[in-house]
């Protein structure tokens, strides 16, 4: 048991999570008779989910500076109606045409993260108006038609790594790719373990770092397997592709970068981070921004997947990345979350959603089902904060959380309480 | 049904022996109170003294068993488990920050929780005639229809009142009246007071105002430590402003500093004619025309009462962070500079600690490292990417030299105790290496052991040179540490002592008074 704990605690917070994902795959897979772990059905999951996926990176710092976005279905399926329409009618190349999708999400971006940040309507509203506003636009600009896309820009949504190199049996582009990831962990790990020893911090034992790789290595060879191994033309995912890239970057900023510090800063108490010299209305426009990028380039990905954008695109998309975020372990307070978390989070929703579905279940106990998955999570988060202990559940989604702190409430009232409402 | 005391005046209310405590804390120790029927009785002491928690009993906010000792009003010991028993019994509390409902009319705010029914539905015609009624006995001339958030806060004070005689108040209490008041609307309040009194209405008043307090208590309660000291007569005793100060600060000053010798050198950092206005309120001033300065290696206090503005005139100054900027510069190392974002302020040599950690001070999802380095990231980043040895390093450095009791700098900030809190903010502003360190309420909430260490590490922080301006509620501490003392009433600097100058009794005198010293 202890040795158990020493696996799965420590500094990996992580590592709780990917548990509970691990048993609902095992579980899956033992009820479906192995339907669950196919290539097949993998790369479907995958390519099914990836722009949730997307729109949780961009939601999880959104809802860690403490705000909250309705608005990215709507500005996914704005975004890809243009852009089909761009390629079509102006003529632009496919690249141009996700050049100017980028742009385009931008500029709503910055549309939303004016009124937030420095007009501060709570973003709930703004994003509200936003989810009304460019639908609409979506069905003005598309006349509600549907809009084909190009082959090129349909490889974006559908396409996988092509074939190269002798015939190994094997996809050899996403061979390789597996092993780079496998490798890439293993060296990271390790200098993280140097470095942390040569400052004098605490490092797990050795047995335990080695098992970590072993099982986190092998994960990414099966999965490796999987895709490499899939019917002749499919292969690791070109979405999956892109989110993998977007999960180093955004992981990467959020935990290293003074922007990402800044974020969990404002989020997490926004007047000390204001008394501390961070500029509040700057992050949460980024944030904000940054949001509608992602969300363009979600339905971008959509609309090269299904090969024509249409106007109920994206519908529903914004409560499926909330959910996937707050699954993952943030607070709806601000201040926690992470981007893997939230990775984590989307995927036990579609490992879910896939595996009811491989059983049989409608859609509509499927629903139900999510939902109370959702509400548990958060509720056993909730219950920990108040109880300022860990149930069994709660210790599975301990190391998830930026930190688990308990605070009490503040006995003193004084004018400074005043002072800091009213600034 | 009154009791008679000896001298055969009628007694309303007697709290005998209350006694109430907090986790580790003793905030009421066997403190008596005896008001009579129909005086005006004035409750005086310092902050932290325990005059909010005595009337927090008294009123049911505290409820019956919370505390001991007895409660005999109208000749009958009560039990109050919670406001609403109090205020059946008449007795009826108006706090410091107001109880109104800003969107809603004076005459709804008049009988919010309170309202005129027939056949259960709100008879609004009663309601407006009561409430005319009760507007002219409090001598306010406002539609009843107004809503709260257009009048300004010495009107917002009356319709308190109104709404306390709608309760048919028998014994008013109000926790500093006039603080957020100016001259003529306090007068006005004082008055009305007095006009009370003369229908029967006996009230008890808490005001750090002693020429108030002279002028219309009948008797005063003097509160120390949580305890009862004494109680004046104002006429029979003859007590002056001088006579409660005495009351007040009578305590003996333990030795509770490290030793220091100063070693101060020039003027390097000085504001001149700083004004600020309110925040929301138009017209009000928070900071008037405040001249000071600070020299190299010295330690500046800064004394006043809650409220007098002595954070609103450090958060100013720092960066803007607080108020609206009328006029004033700032000058450092003889040149003018501007500072108008807390960033500007960091990058020109200055820090803030806060008064509020957990509200202002700190983020408590934070760990000790990441709150270390929160305030200058730069020094630890290299093109705006986190160097994690670097944070590390730095955090491990000063959790040693200042001796911060944690078993990691991976600890978050939320479990440790407040002495070691406030290390870790102070570890947060050394870091960013400024030349003026203002440090509001360093103390607050920290144990006597943990005091003396930061009291150290002030004197440390002035030893290398720089300058530390300490804002403090307690005087004692203001006295043991600082080189100089500025006294702050109402938003203006009332005087400026030097450390052999001062002492506790001429301090409050300025604190109190608008009487510019000489």
């Amino acid at each position: 048991m202890n040795a158990l704990k020493k696996l799965f605690g420590g500094n990996t917070r992580q590592f709780g999570m990917i548990f509970a994902l691990v048993a609902l795959i095992v579980f899956f897979q033992i009820f479906t008779d192995g339907r669950t772990l196919t290539p097949g059905n993998v790369i479907n999951l995958f390519n099914g989910n990836s722009y949730i996926l997307i729109l949780a990176i961009g939601m999880v710092l959104v809802i860690i500076a403490g705000h909250i976005d309705l608005s990215v279905g709507s500005v996914a399926a704005f975004v890809g109606v243009f852009v089909a329409l761009a390629m079509r009618d102006w003529g632009l190349p496919w690249w141009a045409g996700v050049l100017f999708g980028l742009l385009l999400g931008a500029v709503i971006g910055a549309w939303q993260g004016f009124w937030v940040a420095y007009v501060g309507i709570p973003a709930f509203i703004v994003t509200l108006a936003g989810m009304l506003l460019f639908r609409g636009f979506n069905q003005f600009v598309g006349k509600s038609n549907t809009i084909p896309v190009s082959k090129d820009f349909q490889y974006l949504g559908s396409g996988y790594l092509p074939e190269i190199g002798p015939n190994t049996g094997f996809n050899n582009l996403t061979l390789l790719l597996g092993i780079v990831a496998a490798a890439f962990v293993v060296i990271m790990s390790l200098r993280a373990r140097a470095t942390n020893k040569a400052l004098g911090a605490d490092v797990p034992e050795l047995w335990v770092e080695v098992t970590k790789l072993v099982l986190i290595c092998g994960a990414i060879l099966y999965a490796t397997y999987l895709f490499a191994t899939g019917r002749p033309g499919t292969s690791f995912p070109i979405p999956g592709l892109i989110l993998a890239v977007l999960v180093l970057i955004y992981g990467f900023i959020a935990d290293k970068t003074v922007l990402g510090r800044h974020v969990y800063a404002v989020g997490g108490n926004r007047h000390a981070a204001e008394l501390s010299g961070v500029q509040s209305k700057k992050v949460n426009f980024m944030v904000m921004m940054n949001m509608s990028v992602l969300a363009g380039l979600a339905g971008m990905i959509f609309v090269g997947r299904s090969t024509a954008s249409g106007p109920f695109d994206g519908v529903g998309w914004e409560l499926d990345a909330i959910a996937a975020v707050f699954i993952g372990g943030a607070a709806v307070t601000g201040g926690v979350g992470t981007v893997i978390g939230s990775i984590v989070g989307g995927l036990v929703m579609a490992v879910l959603n896939n595996g009811l579905q491989l059983l049989g279940v409608g859609a509509d106990l499927t629903q139900i089902i999510k939902g109370l998955v959702l509400l548990a999570a958060v509720a056993f988060d909730v219950y920990n904060k108040s109880q300022g202990k860990r149930s069994i559940t709660g210790l599975l989604l301990k190391n998830f959380q930026r930190n688990n702190n308990e605070i009490k409430p503040d006995e003193t009232t004084s004018t400074k309480e005043v002072i800091s409402k009213e600034a | 049904m009154t009791t008679l005391d000896t001298q055969g005046e009628p007694i309303l209310l007697e709290m005998r022996s209350i006694t109430k405590e907090f986790p580790g804390v003793k905030a009421l120790s066997n403190v008596s109170l005896r008001v009579m029927a129909g005086e005006i009785h004035a409750i005086c002491g310092e902050n932290g003294a325990g005059k909010s928690t005595l009337m927090k009993v008294l009123s049911g906010v505290y409820p019956y068993g919370s505390y001991t000792g007895d409660i005999v009003y109208q000749a009958e010991t009560q039990q109050f488990k919670d406001i609403r028993a109090s205020e059946a019994a008449g007795i009826v509390i108006i706090h410091q920050e107001l109880a109104l409902i800003p969107e809603l009319s004076i005459m709804e705010n008049i009988f919010l929780g309170n309202e005129p029914t027939k056949w259960g539905v709100i008879d609004w015609a009663e309601a407006r005639k009561r409430s005319l009624e009760l507007l002219a006995r409090v001598g306010l001339r406002e539609d009843p229809d107004t809503p709260i958030k257009e009048i300004g806060v010495g009107k917002q004070q009356l319709v308190e009142i109104a709404k306390a005689l709608n309760k048919s108040v028998k014994l008013l209490i109000l926790d500093e009246p006039t603080a957020a008041l100016n001259e003529s609307d306090s007068q006005h309040l004082l008055d009305l007071i007095l006009g009370l009194k003369g229908r029967g209405i006996t009230s008890i008043i808490i005001s750090h105002k002693l020429n108030e307090i002279e002028q219309i208590a009948d008797e005063i309660t003097i509160i120390r430590d949580g305890k009862s000291i004494e109680t004046l007569n104002v006429k029979r005793d003859g007590v002056d402003e001088d006579r409660i100060i005495k009351g007040m600060v009578g305590r003996t000053l333990e030795s509770r500093f490290p030793d220091h010798e100063p070693k101060i050198g020039e003027v390097f950092f000085e504001v001149k004619d700083w004004t600020v206005g309110h925040p929301q309120i138009q017209d009000r001033l928070i900071c008037k025309g405040s001249n000071f300065f600070v020299r190299r290696g010295e330690i500046v206090g800064f004394a006043g009462l809650m409220g007098a503005g002595r954070t609103e005139l450090a958060r100013s100054v720092f960066g803007h962070s607080y108020g609206r900027f009328i006029k004033g510069q700032i000058y450092k190392d003889g040149k003018p500079i501007q500072l108008r974002s807390v960033r500007a302020a960091i990058d020109a040599g200055l820090g803030y600690v806060t008064e509020d950690r957990k509200s202002l001070g700190l983020n408590l999802l934070d760990d000790i490292k990441t709150t270390t380095v929160a305030a200058n990231l730069r020094a630890i980043s290299n093109y705006s990417v986190v160097d994690d040895r670097k944070e590390f390093s730095v955090a491990e450095e000063y959790r040693k030299s200042l001796r911060t009791k944690t078993p990691s700098v991976e600890e978050g900030v939320a479990k440790l105790s407040g002495g070691n809190q406030q290390k870790v903010v102070l570890a947060k502003w050394m870091f960013t290496d400024p030349d003026l360190l203002i440090l509001d309420e360093p103390t607050r909430g920290i144990d006597v052991g943990a005091k003396y260490e930061i009291y150290g590490i002030i004197q440390r922080l002035a030893n290398q040179g720089k300058g530390v301006i300490v804002i403090s509620s307690e005087l004692p501490e203001l006295l043991g540490l600082s080189d100089r003392i500025y006294t702050i009433f109402e938003g203006a600097i009332t005087g400026v002592l030097d450390k052999n100058e001062a002492s506790q009794e001429s301090l409050m005198k300025l604190m109190t008074s608008s009487r510019k010293a000489a």
